[in-house]
């Protein structure tokens, strides 16, 4: 089902946690629909300096989050920001097709954390979401 | 799937799934693959062979069941078997009426049929469970209507193991004139069935349930009850099932049912031990941990808990890792968006329901089995729970 690269993310997830004081939380996704991810950022000159996740979910769920916070970490905000879902499922060397859609949030927590950090200095930014089912779904 | 570099030992506990065959099934099918290969309806010797050989293990499946032999259809397996049973017989007696009873809990083949037959114009009624996954008998009587022509409730529930009263049931169907079917795929073998104590119509058996072959399976038709072939193309099977018969298969199905029935007592007491010490321990052994299914009325070989804050794929990732199969009401192991329809109907939240886990024993099993999942799981909910937003010390 999973590659060896997803299965190393999975069994051996880096970065598993969560900072004390953070720069900014990104919380995706919902526990009714079986994942949940939540990042949070310490944020130095405008460069992601340290993140760490929480993930409830499927294995594609927690070794995205594991990998998302390996590419991101010592990217400026810019940078991170133009990571996108695709980005993290290609850098683990794909996921299968169903997982593309439901557990494949990472991402989009690292950038809500963004903007939540952006709120916290005053600045207003746009997120661009990906589409994905879901978001569609909604219970 | 990854290597599995720590694994032990290998524990299969996913019976409920599928389960190997039995050495002495596979025996009494080698023949009929290339010796004794006629088709059962020539004329001729290597016909009569198969023909004979047929008969046998018809004799046998039926026997499992308390049936008589030639009330037993043979099918490609239990999926086909509740299609034929359900559809045949809406088809049948559709000019007697066009409703159509069932439960919320049922296997998706006899689900997705009843789906298909509303798409026909048929009316169903689908009844509801409690929150151990059981069936009031009552809902089905009020349920019942003058247009009712089929009760279609399952005997043992496949994910929780939910034991249903098909005995109440069928003799509510039975006094207002409606044919009943059950699905008893994971029932039979398991626990006790006889189809005319139980007032059964119709009933369905799958083989690799009952470490028999895959690819094979039955529907036991009371006599008297007339269905619409499903398959046409020949007379096989009394005219209600065409195509020549997968003889190896009926074969090991047959000897896999005579074993079944013979070991039945001493094994059912056995796996109900070890089916309770599982249940204890992971009680036990686990914080935040519920059983899924009735504490009592339960298959001896079901074992279903959910794991709060966890969700079910990412601990059945690690088991396997460890060398243990079990299996998940999971989204992602249902294959859809939504957890298990069954563990919805129960009651529990998407949540909860995300996290279950199934664990179905088995011949192979022994304590030391249920000892090692009891020694390997907690650390396992440990690490993915520190994982987790969820639950006591996320700080949500």
């Amino acid at each position: 089902m999973y590659n060896e690269k997803v299965m190393d993310h999975f069994f051996n997830p880096r970065n598993v946690g969560e900072l004390e004081n953070p720069d900014g939380v990104g919380q995706v996704g919902n526990p009714v629909c079986g994942d949940m991810m939540r990042i949070t950022l310490r944020i130095k000159d405008n460069r992601i300096e340290d993140i760490k996740f929480r993930t409830f979910g499927c294995g594609a769920a927690i070794a995205t989050s594991s990998m998302v916070t390996e590419l991101v970490k010592g990217l400026t905000l810019e940078e991170a920001l133009e990571v996108s879902n695709k980005q993290v499922a290609e850098s683990l060397g794909g996921l299968p097709p169903q997982k593309l859609h439901c557990s494949n949030l990472a991402a989009e927590a690292v950038h809500a954390a963004i903007q939540d950090y952006y709120k916290k200095q005053g600045i207003d930014i746009e997120i661009k979401t990906e589409e994905h089912e879901h978001q569609e779904h909604g219970h | 799937m990854s290597s599995q570099p720590n694994a032990q030992r290998q524990v299969y506990l996913d019976h409920s799934a599928t389960t190997p065959v039995r050495p002495e099934v596979l025996a009494a099918m080698l023949p009929y693959f290339a010796g004794k290969f006629g088709n059962a309806s020539s004329v001729h010797r290597w016909g009569y062979a198969a023909r004979e050989a047929i008969n046998d293990a018809r004799e046998k499946v039926a026997s499992l069941i308390e049936a008589s032999p030639n009330e037993i259809i043979f099918t490609s397996g239990g999926t086909e078997a509740d299609n034929l049973a359900i559809r045949g017989i809406a088809h049948a007696r559709k000019s007697k009426g066009n409703h159509l009873i069932t439960s919320q809990i049922e296997h998706h083949a006899v689900l997705h049929t009843f789906e298909a037959l509303q798409k026909e114009g048929f009316e169903v009624t689908f009844v509801p469970c409690d929150k151990y996954g059981l069936i009031d008998p009552d809902d089905v009587r009020r349920a019942i209507r003058k247009d009712t022509i089929l009760v279609s409730i399952m005997h043992g529930q496949n994910e929780v193991g939910t034991v249903e009263p098909i005995k109440q049931i069928g003799e509510i169907a039975r006094e207002h004139g409606v044919l009943f079917h059950t699905d008893a795929v994971q029932s039979a073998g398991k626990i006790p069935i006889d189809v005319k104590d139980m007032n059964v119509d119709l009933l369905t058996l799958s083989s690799h349930k009952i470490y028999g072959p895959k690819g094979v399976g039955a529907l036991y038709v009371r006599r008297g009850v007339r269905l619409t072939p499903q398959v046409t193309g020949g007379a096989h099977e009394r005219m209600r099932r065409a195509g020549t018969e997968n003889v190896p298969g009926i074969i090991g199905f047959g000897e896999a049912s005579r074993l079944a029935k013979a070991e039945l007592p001493e094994e059912a007491e056995r796996l109900s031990k070890l089916r309770d010490k599982l249940i204890e321990g992971l009680l036990r052994e686990i914080p935040d941990v519920a059983l899924n299914g009735h504490p009592v009325l339960r298959l001896p070989h079901n074992v279903n808990v959910s794991v709060k804050y966890l969700e079910g794929e990412s601990i059945l990732l690690n088991l396997d890792r460890m060398g243990v199969a079990a299996s998940s009401g999971s989204a992602c192991t249902s294959g859809s968006l939504e957890p298990s329809h069954v563990l919805l109907a129960m009651g529990l939240s998407h949540e909860t329901a995300h996290g279950s886990l199934r664990f179905s024993l088995g011949m192979s099993n022994t304590e030391e089995d249920v000892d090692y999942v009891l020694e390997i799981l907690p650390p396992i909910v440990g690490k993915l729970r520190a994982m987790s937003p969820l639950g006591p010390g996320s700080g949500l």
